[in-house]
């Protein structure tokens, strides 16, 4: 063996190490959030029925300028401030606290669970990088690669939403778990060692294509756990309206959660905008596809799946456009798109045979 | 397009039963005043789209008779007739281009493509289909019966599709005029009471009214709205590319499926297989399977032409992927017209050779043994390479020798010879009871043939295909045990037939063969320009805000001037605040705060 190659085969020794480090983080990361979520648990309940039962005009009613005396009389003057309010129709519940509730000690575990995932996701980007060193190409070319890359991004991006003061602390909970799965099955199942391409996948748009594909991927996996979530807290949201009990334990994570109209707009925004970069990842895959089969669309599994996806997000995006589907409806269907994505990914790639067939399993 | 006013925002029915609905005036004395701001602020947010306006369930949702009365008489019934059907008529039509059913018929389009996937299909690879029969007796005939095998040319998929592009049609051209008269139209006055819109500023200001409205209509203008001023208040709209962009993308949808339709009227796609040395012509008769677009004509072939130098490929030779293919270049020789002079390229997978708007595509390969047959006399009878096709990705092929004339048997008969053909590129070993290959390259090669002699059944007249053997006709030769006779040879060695009927060579020196595909795909440049085109609406369509906002300045009892400003947005978004917040600061310089001797809650804002 030459010594190139040797190189080779110790940094992909580095990068299964960085990946199994990365997994050991998130663990801890894991536990942290859980942590996180107990200990928080006193926080202040029954902000949704307070908010439900009345308190509506308050919002509105508070003063929109305030002239401050300051130093003997002179008159500071604030800038006008805007006042904000929901459309009629819409509940107007505030925001929960997030997952630490009020508690102090909570918060601390929360700050330590997104300290952690941060170092995990360094390690984990390191693997990859290292991973894609190893083998001299894009680190995408089987369905491991694909899963390490895959949950990378979905964390960077949730790193990128907090880093950008978005209120999606919530989210880490839910996604260190699918994480920890994701990176599972990757390790076991679906492990590749490093390797060269196969032909058909050596072409400049593996990069373009594959790139947004996991990057879109990522993001709507995002989406969907806002949707869950908002779904989540919108029955609940209507149970505590209709003055039903609901159990402690329920009360107590859903209070946390941000209101049912944020988890709406969030996942659709989410959506929303990765909705054109996904049209762009088909084009551009259908582009490859003629470079390399000699036929631009040929209702290949893949094909027909990544199809069924765009069609079942634009159902979505238009369902939110139609008065009458707005809310619960649209967001099944914005499950139901998520779900097709993931049978492209996994139940394609495993179960359906095709031109696609470098899963590597 | 008439003007209508869109509907309060949506309410759930299942919301009301819920009790979760935001009353504004629980008041019931100011119940009145509080519908005909419903009604106002309703109208402000009117055409903030083309969004074509969800039915109410009432009137004809449930059809009955459009015909009205019948006046007796035939003329009566015929103008009866008439008004029914065109009330029929036009009652189908609203419900085909409603977005209700836009959207049953998108989500009908991604069930129905499902299926496809998973059964499969002949156009894609109708061996599988063949499998699929034969293994499925009862199911087949019902999946033939629903098109299951030809999902994607089957009538009720075609029929979502074509319903679904009329009611796109049927939704642009309305939603078009309607955007070109919101464009050459002003934004609506302001509604009484901006504090009820979802976002509002306001204060108190010692500038003249007229002055702070000649300075908002500045500010918004700059700002590239839309700014008009109406009464007391300046009205301005922004984001006009949301709908045009969302237009656009409808418009690409309508475009890349009339590129799709060129293609499939005007393409040809054809197959070839060419053994190492060996050309090929672009002409209808050198094909091995040739599918034309109906309205493609084979005069229009171009007449290009190449020769298969030499094919090779790698794979790679040792770890957990051991055998996986790593480079596939196939060298070829082409003249791009019989006179022009020839030219030298590799072909490989991702990189198609183009001439004249075909595109040779390298799409597979495989082996073909060189075999010589000889007749009872010792003459040859047939002597080349045999093209076997590839069963696995090991490269075990499977194929047929046919000798159809040239061979005569010891006593001079003409007949004809049969030879079924498995061949491995790399044996286990003898005694591993295993004859599937164990890695692609040629690293230790085995033929395995049996024999036959009779009619190959050429003659039929039915199609027949090359790399089987129809033994129907044939009769075994049989070896000293009187069984069919069978021999696995190494390169070099020869078969006897027995009774001096001739002999077999699997000559030392095995080809490679490689297939192309040869097609030409017209309309694609007009997809791919959809396509763009289609991105770039539906960024515009997603990212852009639509969003209306109002300023307001009176002069109060005081004399002290209140001015008001609101936004109003298609979604509610926080960037809607956010920009009334700036445009409201920028304002305020122009026109600040009036100092107040107590600090109050500044009039409009609600008690
Ligand atoms: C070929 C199938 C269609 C596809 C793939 C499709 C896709 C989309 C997508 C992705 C959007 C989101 C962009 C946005 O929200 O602005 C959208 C919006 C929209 N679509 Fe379609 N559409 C199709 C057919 C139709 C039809 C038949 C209609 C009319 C009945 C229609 C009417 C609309 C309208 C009015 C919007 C704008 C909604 C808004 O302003 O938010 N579409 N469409």
């Amino acid at each position: 063996m030459n010594l190139a190659a040797a190189a080779n085969e110790n940094l992909a020794q580095y990068s299964n190490w960085l990946v199994y480090s990365s997994m050991a983080v998130y663990t801890l990361a894991f536990f942290a959030h859980i942590a996180e979520w107990v200990l928080g648990g006193r926080s202040k309940v029954g902000r949704t029925a307070a908010a439900l039962s009345g308190g509506q005009g308050e919002k509105a009613a508070a003063p929109a300028v305030t002239v401050r005396q300051k130093d003997g009389g002179t008159a500071v003057l604030d800038r006008p401030k805007v006042v904000t309010r929901s459309a009629a129709g819409t509940r107007d519940v505030p925001d929960g606290p997030g997952a630490a509730g009020h508690d102090a000690q909570g918060d601390v575990y929360g700050r330590i669970a997104i300290s952690l995932t941060v170092l995990a996701f360094v390690l984990e980007a390191a693997g990859v990088v290292a991973r894609a060193l190893s083998v001299q190409r894009a680190p995408w070319g089987n369905m491991y690669e694909f899963s390490i890359t895959f949950t990378t991004v979905a964390v960077g991006t949730y790193l990128g939403f907090l880093f950008a003061k978005k209120k999606v602390r919530w989210v880490g909970l839910p996604l260190v778990t699918t994480v920890l799965l994701d990176l599972g099955l990757a390790t076991t199942v679906l492990y590749t060692d490093s390797d060269q391409l196969a032909p058909a996948l050596d072409s400049y748009w593996l990069w373009i294509h594959v790139s947004t594909a996991i990057f879109c991927g990522a993001v709507f996996y995002l989406g969907a756990v806002g949707t869950l979530g908002y779904l989540l807290k919108d029955f609940y949201e209507a149970k505590v309206a209709r003055g039903e009990k609901t159990s402690a334990l329920r009360s107590s994570i859903m209070e946390r959660l941000p209101a049912a109209s944020t988890l709406d707009k969030f996942a659709y925004r989410v959506n929303a905008a990765v909705f054109p970069l996904w049209t762009f990842t088909i084009i551009a895959g259908a582009i490859w596809a003629g470079d390399a089969w000699g036929r631009y669309w040929g209702w290949d599994p893949k094909e027909v799946w990544s199809f069924i996806t765009w069609v079942a997000y634009a159902c979505y995006l238009h369902a939110r456009a139609t008065a009458g589907w707005k809310g619960r409806k649209a967001a099944a269907l914005a499950l139901i798109a998520f779900g097709c994505w993931l049978f492209n990914y996994y139940g394609v790639n495993i179960f359906v045979t095709g031109k696609h067939s470098y899963a590597g399993v | 397009m008439p003007d209508r006013p869109v509907p309060p925002p949506a309410e759930d029915p299942e919301e009301k039963r819920e009790g979760t609905l935001v009353t504004n005036s629980p008041d019931p004395a100011k119940a009145d005043t509080a519908v005909a701001d419903d009604r106002e602020l309703s109208e402000a947010g009117s055409q903030l789209s083309t969004t074509p306006l969800e039915a109410p369930e009432e009137g004809q949702s449930v059809p009955g008779s459009f015909g009205g009365v019948r006046k007796p008489g035939l003329g009566g019934a015929l103008a009866w007739t008439w008004r029914e059907c065109a009330g029929w008529a036009r009652w189908f039509w609203r419900q085909l281009t409603s977005m209700r059913v836009a959207l049953i018929l998108l989500f009908l389009l991604s069930f129905g493509a499902i299926p496809g996937s998973l059964i499969p299909q002949t156009g894609i690879d109708e061996m599988k289909v063949e499998e699929f029969r034969e293994a499925h007796e009862t199911l087949s005939p019902i999946y033939d019966k629903l098109g299951l095998f030809n999902v994607y040319s089957s009538v009720w998929f075609s029929a979502i599709y074509i319903l679904l592009f009329v009611s796109l049609i049927g939704c642009i051209v309305p939603r078009t005029w309607q955007f070109v008269g919101q464009l050459r139209g002003r934004p609506p006055r302001a509604p009484r009471r901006l504090d009820r819109l979802p976002a509002y500023a306001t204060w108190r200001t010692e500038a003249d009214p007229e002055e702070v409205r000649q300075a908002a209509l500045g500010l918004l203008k700059k700002r590239r709205f839309r700014a008009d001023r109406a009464g007391d208040a300046v009205s301005a709209e922004k984001g006009f590319l949301r709908e045009a962009g969302n237009l656009i993308f409808h418009v690409s949808l309508i475009i890349i499926l009339v590129a799709f339709g060129i293609g499939q009227l005007y393409k040809y796609e054809g197959g070839k297989l060419i053994v190492q040395g060996d050309g090929f012509s672009n002409t209808l008769t050198q094909f091995d399977d040739f599918k034309p677009g109906s309205l493609f004509d084979t005069e229009d072939l171009p007449p290009f032409s190449f020769t298969l130098d030499k094919f090779s490929g790698t794979y790679e030779p040792s770890g957990p992927q051991r055998g996986t293919p790593r480079t596939f270049e196939a060298d070829v020789t082409y003249t791009e017209s019989p006179d022009a002079a020839p030219k030298k390229r590799t072909i490989e997978v991702n990189r198609p050779l183009e001439i004249d708007g075909s595109k040779v595509y390298l799409i597979s390969h495989g082996y073909a043994p060189v075999v010589t047959v000889r007749d009872g006399r010792g003459e040859v009878a047939f002597k080349g390479p045999v093209p076997l096709l590839p069963i696995d990705s090991n490269f075990t092929s499977t194929g047929a020798i046919k000798v159809l004339d040239g061979y005569r048997d010891k006593d001079g008969e003409k007949t004809q010879l049969g030879f079924n053909a498995f061949f491995v590129p790399t044996f286990a070993g003898e005694g591993k009871g295993e004859m599937f290959s164990q890695f692609p390259a040629l690293d230790f090669p085995v033929l395995a043939l049996s024999a036959y002699h009779g009619s190959l059944g050429v003659d039929s007249g039915l199609p027949q295909n090359v790399y089987q053997l129809d033994t129907s006709k044939m009769t075994e030769f049989k070896d000293e045990n009187g069984e069919l006779l069978k021999q696995r040879m190494l390169p070099g060695e020869t078969m006897e037939l027995p009774d001096g009927m001739g002999s077999v060579t699997f000559e030392k020196e095995i080809e490679e063969w490689a297939s192309f595909q040869v097609s030409h795909q017209p309309g694609s440049g007009l997809a791919l320009t959809g396509a763009v085109a289609a991105i770039a609406g539906l960024a515009g369509s997603l990212f852009i805000q639509r969003r209306r906002v109002w300023v307001r300045a009176v002069r109060g009892d005081d004399g002290v001037t209140v001015v008001e400003m609101a936004g109003l947005g298609r979604s509610e978004s926080a960037k809607l605040p956010e920009e009334l917040a700036e445009l409201a600061g920028d304002l305020h310089d122009r026109a600040p705060t009036a100092a107040e001797p107590d600090a109050v809650p500044s009039e409009g804002a609600e008690k």
